[in-house]
């Protein structure tokens, strides 16, 4: 009984402080702190978990070997793969990471059904899940179905991010009556599996879920892919507070919980950036069902040299530089970072303008600038810059192609109208580093490459930041 | 084509309608151009600083090229200079002026009105009331400075205290926000009303002071729903008069730019209020020209009243900066050719499916095109364009509305969806044990506590915030460990698996987290 209270207790004060660790990172000076906040609550958990695992166990030898086995093994992966991955491949690791989370959710699932003892004790010590049969065989599913529809969509979302399959959206026919019939088809082995306590159902379910899961993520296009990765960190919060109440273990609910609301502020906040509904990200293919209107003639855009650059930027008193997905691919972001250190030593005001869902993660140019040690107290947030443009100098527009579109604000007939975006064509002179006129993720022609004002250079982003550095 | 910049021949104009730098951008879009000589003199523009521009100086026969430019509209004289097939590009005022949109289409010409360009972002590039307006502002204070008898700013000296002076700007259009700007970087304590609340923040952005009214219950306090100022309702009209009254006996001077499209201007400022001000005070009515928001102002003459209140009823305030007028007006007409020339190549041509085209076009070869159908814009209807469209929809706009829907959910729907919810909750409950309501507390708990401590994360931080957050629902490694302990070795292996994949997400998590919290750093 006194071990019982002593987890418990120890239940609580991780709990804390996971709570403390989210609120730590909501701000900079505080954020690693946060960090560690994190760490110290999951070393007490785990702690008082083997601890209390051991204490009832009649092997607790071989148990612990096994234990440390496991999580030797995982925790090497884990850091290897921590400090080798470079950081334009975050988001590929935190989707990965987040199948991770969704398979340990099945597989827990899966136990919980086999052994529905294995899962007595928790804190709560009330034997069997606590509550009656039927109450843990749903629990038992939707823990299942949820930690499923996560596996996969991850998977398929790394895949996309890694570039390993296309990102464009698979469009197959009826694809939203597929995934009404794959919700209603579970509901239905829900029944047959509350009725019959068989094996059979859960697994026909957790295949259909993981269908499910690849389908979901499968028919939604790249430039969505921050909605996306954070919805997926929601679903695996969810999955493990789904795992807490078949084992009746309070801190895998208040966990999951925690993580899955914060998973889901994140995709609302990321949603509302792009001014679209969250059902419509979920449901798919952006860029695909809308018309692109009629080919309009835009004019010709104009051509300018990395010399041509160079001698505005020595002009210039006032640099706004906004970074897209292109600067990430090319790793331009250090001799960007060269370039705002040689333009800052010389006087020159340079900021950054970050759009909310520029990258293919929230928040992607923000780490990727601090990477290369740009200070953060120069980039700013779309809102805070927006206003400044019409007294900018100089706007360099680096792999950023949607997200500076002024058809989202002038053209209401656009894809992408009422998007808000960073105005960049108010400022004097707006450079567009570029590899060639395609499109943006959203498919759409973008007019400021026609302005009077812009002007287009053409190639690497990073060979040609290098160039103009060179020319400075 | 052959473009001609005619000398205005209306009494008091110094403006001119292109200028040395406009002239460059004109023969670059393809164009020759004609000015006439000493056009630009009253705005210290040069014929040889044209010439060198590129363009021809010339006499009369200005009159005889392809597009004429200018700023007034055409008096009668001017009229019978302009033959079939010319395009004339002016101010016209067609809602008011019907009989000169008959004139010109006797002559078979095109006209383009620069004061009828929708107020829509696209054409904001073009919209002269807005950047005369601005200007006007601008002036307005400048004069209203000039005739004050005391400082903008207040000084501690040796000599003695200064007070700042206090000015009150009414309508905050673009006129009103330019003349809140100036004055407030002269050094007065400024403050603004306006019948529109939405443009309070606008206000207050230029750092003055928004003056709200207090409206009995159940009023319609909106008197905008379409971003213009319209005639506003009885109940806000009393206090709206009360508010004014009570300034008016505080301030110093007193700058009114209020205007509605089509109707003559809103009588503002009593004679009582006038009466009330202290000796020395200035009214600037930027509302002469349409009857004046004041008691008493008189179009384009300074009034002094009784008790020493001067009243500036100038209805020329841009003109009276000519250079920079003339610059800008030029570059919205430079602006308005680059939309008309897409070729680049000298030859105009007008696209009557483009709004804004359609919109300005009065005349076409002689047909009357006056007015043209409503504009569908949704511009102001999303968060991005309302605060750039009411910016720029000031109240001395004399163009056509842009409607504006507000979606208002009714919220007796939430009440009762938020009913329903807590009634099926209480039925599912009702039919659980109480073990499974107590974890069912801490989750909807902890939901609660995870939306509020995310709310307010630092964009900058998702990226490290989602590393942490994922670190974190590692924790289902606690149900593999408690299942662990198993004499079925099935189970015993599933939870070895799900134990090794949910470590390498703690271990990874953590790691990746520091790593790039380590990066952010500030100089």
């Amino acid at each position: 009984m006194v071990t019982t209270n002593v987890v418990t207790a120890a239940y609580i004060v991780a709990a804390v402080f996971f709570v403390l660790s989210l609120a730590g990172l909501s701000k900079h000076e505080s954020a690693e702190e946060g960090n560690r906040f994190g760490m110290i609550g999951m070393v007490i958990a785990l702690v008082a978990t083997v601890w209390l695992t051991l204490s009832r166990s009649s092997q607790a030898l071989s148990t612990l070997l096994l234990i440390l086995l496991a999580m030797g093994i995982g925790g090497a992966i884990g850091v290897w793969r921590a400090r080798r991955v470079e950081m334009t491949q975050m988001p590929e690791l935190v989707a990965m990471l987040h199948s991770f989370v969704g398979l340990a959710a099945v597989l827990v699932g899966f136990n919980s059904f086999f052994e529905p003892s294995g899962g007595a004790g928790g804190a709560g010590g009330a034997g069997a899940a606590g509550g009656s049969e039927v109450i843990h065989l749903v629990e038992v599913f939707l823990g299942v179905f949820i930690g499923a529809v996560t596996f996969t969509g991850s998977i398929v979302a790394f895949l996309k991010l890694s570039a390993r399959i296309k990102s464009t959206p698979l469009m197959l026919p009826a694809r939203h009556w597929l995934n009404l019939a794959a919700l209603v088809v579970s509901a239905l082995l829900l029944v047959w599996f509350v009725r019959e306590h068989s094996v059979v159902p859960l697994v026909l379910m957790t295949v259909i879920a993981l269908a499910f899961g690849w389908h979901l993520v499968a028919s939604i296009g790249g430039g969505d892919m921050p909605v996306v990765v954070s919805m997926l960190n929601s679903y695996s919060g969810w999955a493990a507070a789904a795992a807490g109440f078949m084992l009746g273990n309070d801190l895998l609910i208040v966990t999951g919980a925690l993580v899955g609301a914060s998973g889901a502020i994140l995709s609302y906040i990321m949603c509302k950036a792009m001014n679209r509904s969250f059902v419509s990200v979920i449901a798919g293919g952006f860029g695909q069902e809308v018309s692109l209107g009629e080919d309009v003639d835009y004019g010709e855009h104009r051509e300018i040299t990395a010399d041509g650059v160079a001698e505005l930027l020595r002009d210039a008193k006032s640099v706004v530089i906004t970074p897209g997905y292109g600067m990430a691919v090319a790793q331009a972001q250090y001799p960007v970072a060269e370039l705002t250190k040689k333009l800052r030593d010389r006087g020159v005001d340079v900021r950054f303008g970050i759009h909310p869902v520029a990258g293919r993660l929230p928040g992607h140019m923000n780490v990727l600038l601090a990477e290369a040690k740009v200070p953060y107290d120069i980039v700013l947030e779309m809102d805070e810059i927006n206003d400044d443009f019409p007294e900018t100098d100089v706007v360099l527009v680096i792999g950023a192609n949607d997200t500076v579109n002024p058809a989202a604000a002038e053209d209401p007939g656009s894809p992408i109208a009422g998007m808000p975006v960073l105005e960049v064509w108010n400022a004097r002179d707006v450079i567009v580093f570029k590899r060639s006129m395609a499109t943006g993720y959203a498919g759409v022609q973008n007019p400021l490459f026609f302005r009077d004002n812009s002007q287009m250079l053409f190639g690497d982003a990073k060979e040609r930041v290098g160039d103009i550095l060179s020319a400075l | 084509m052959r473009i001609g910049v005619p000398k205005e021949s209306l009494a008091g104009e110094t403006r001119v309608a292109a200028t040395p730098k406009t002239v460059e951008r004109l023969i670059k879009l393809g164009y020759a151009v004609f000015v006439e000589s000493g056009a630009g003199q009253l705005s210290s523009f040069t014929d040889e600083a044209y010439a060198e521009a590129g363009a021809d100086v010339v006499g009369p026969e200005v009159w005889n090229t392809d597009i004429i430019l200018k700023i007034n509209a055409p008096s009668p004289d001017e009229v019978e200079k302009l033959r079939a097939g010319q395009v004339l590009v002016s101010l016209l005022s067609p809602a008011l002026k019907p009989e000169l949109v008959d004139a010109l289409a006797e002559r078979g010409v095109t006209a383009l009105a620069m004061d009828a360009v929708p107020r829509i972002s696209r054409a904001q590039a073009l919209d002269v009331l807005s950047s005369m307006a601005n200007i006007g502002g601008y002036r307005a204070v400048i004069e209203a400075a000039n005739e004050f008898g005391g400082m903008f700013t207040g000084q501690v000296t040796a000599a003695g205290k200064v007070p700042p002076a206090t000015v009150l700007v009414v309508g905050a259009g673009v006129a009103g926000l330019s003349a809140i700007g100036t004055a407030g970087s002269l050094g007065a304590v400024v403050r603004a009303f306006d019948a529109r609340p939405e443009v309070a923040e606008q206000v207050e952005s230029m750092g003055a002071d928004f003056l709200h009214i207090e409206l009995p219950d159940g009023a319609d306090d909106s008197p905008s729903s379409d971003g213009y100022a319209k005639e506003t309702g009885e109940d806000f009209n009393t206090a709206a008069e009360a508010l004014y009254a009570q300034q008016a006996a505080e301030v110093d001077i007193i700058i009114t730019t209020a205007l509605i499209p089509g109707k003559p201007a809103p009588r503002l400022i009593t004679e009582e209020m006038v009466a009330s001000m202290k000796p020395g005070s200035v009214i600037v009515d930027m509302a002469a020209s349409n009857g004046g928001n004041v008691a008493g102002s008189v179009a384009d003459e300074k009034v002094v009243t009784e008790n020493g209140v001067t009243i500036l009823g100038y209805t020329d305030l841009p003109g009276r900066l000519p250079t920079q007028a003339s610059q800008l007006f030029g570059t919205n007409l430079v602006n308005l050719l680059a939309l008309l020339t897409p070729e680049k190549d000298g030859e105009l041509t007008l696209d009557l499916e483009d709004q804004v085209q359609r919109g300005m076009t009065v005349v076409r070869d002689g047909e009357v095109m006056w007015p043209p159908p409503p504009v569908q814009v949704s511009a102001a209807a999303t968060g991005l364009g309302a605060p750039d469209a009411t910016a720029k929809s000031g109240t001395e706009a004399s163009g056509r509305h842009t409607e504006t829907v507000a979606k208002q959910r009714d919220p007796r729907l939430k009440y009762l969806a938020m009913a329903i919810g807590a009634l099926v909750f209480a039925l599912v409950a009702s039919a659980s044990p109480a073990v499974f309501l107590g974890h069912f507390t801490v989750f909807a708990l902890a939901v609660i506590v995870g939306f509020y401590v995310i709310s307010n994360v630092a964009h900058a931080l998702h990226t490290p915030l989602m590393a942490e957050t994922n670190a974190i629902s590692g924790i289902i490694v606690v149900g593999g460990l408690l299942q662990i302990d198993s004499d079925d070795v099935v189970v015993r292996a599933l939870a070895f698996v799900a134990i090794l994949v949910a470590s390498i997400n703690i271990f990874g998590g953590f790691a990746v987290t520091g790593r790039m919290l380590q990066m952010f750093r500030k100089d």
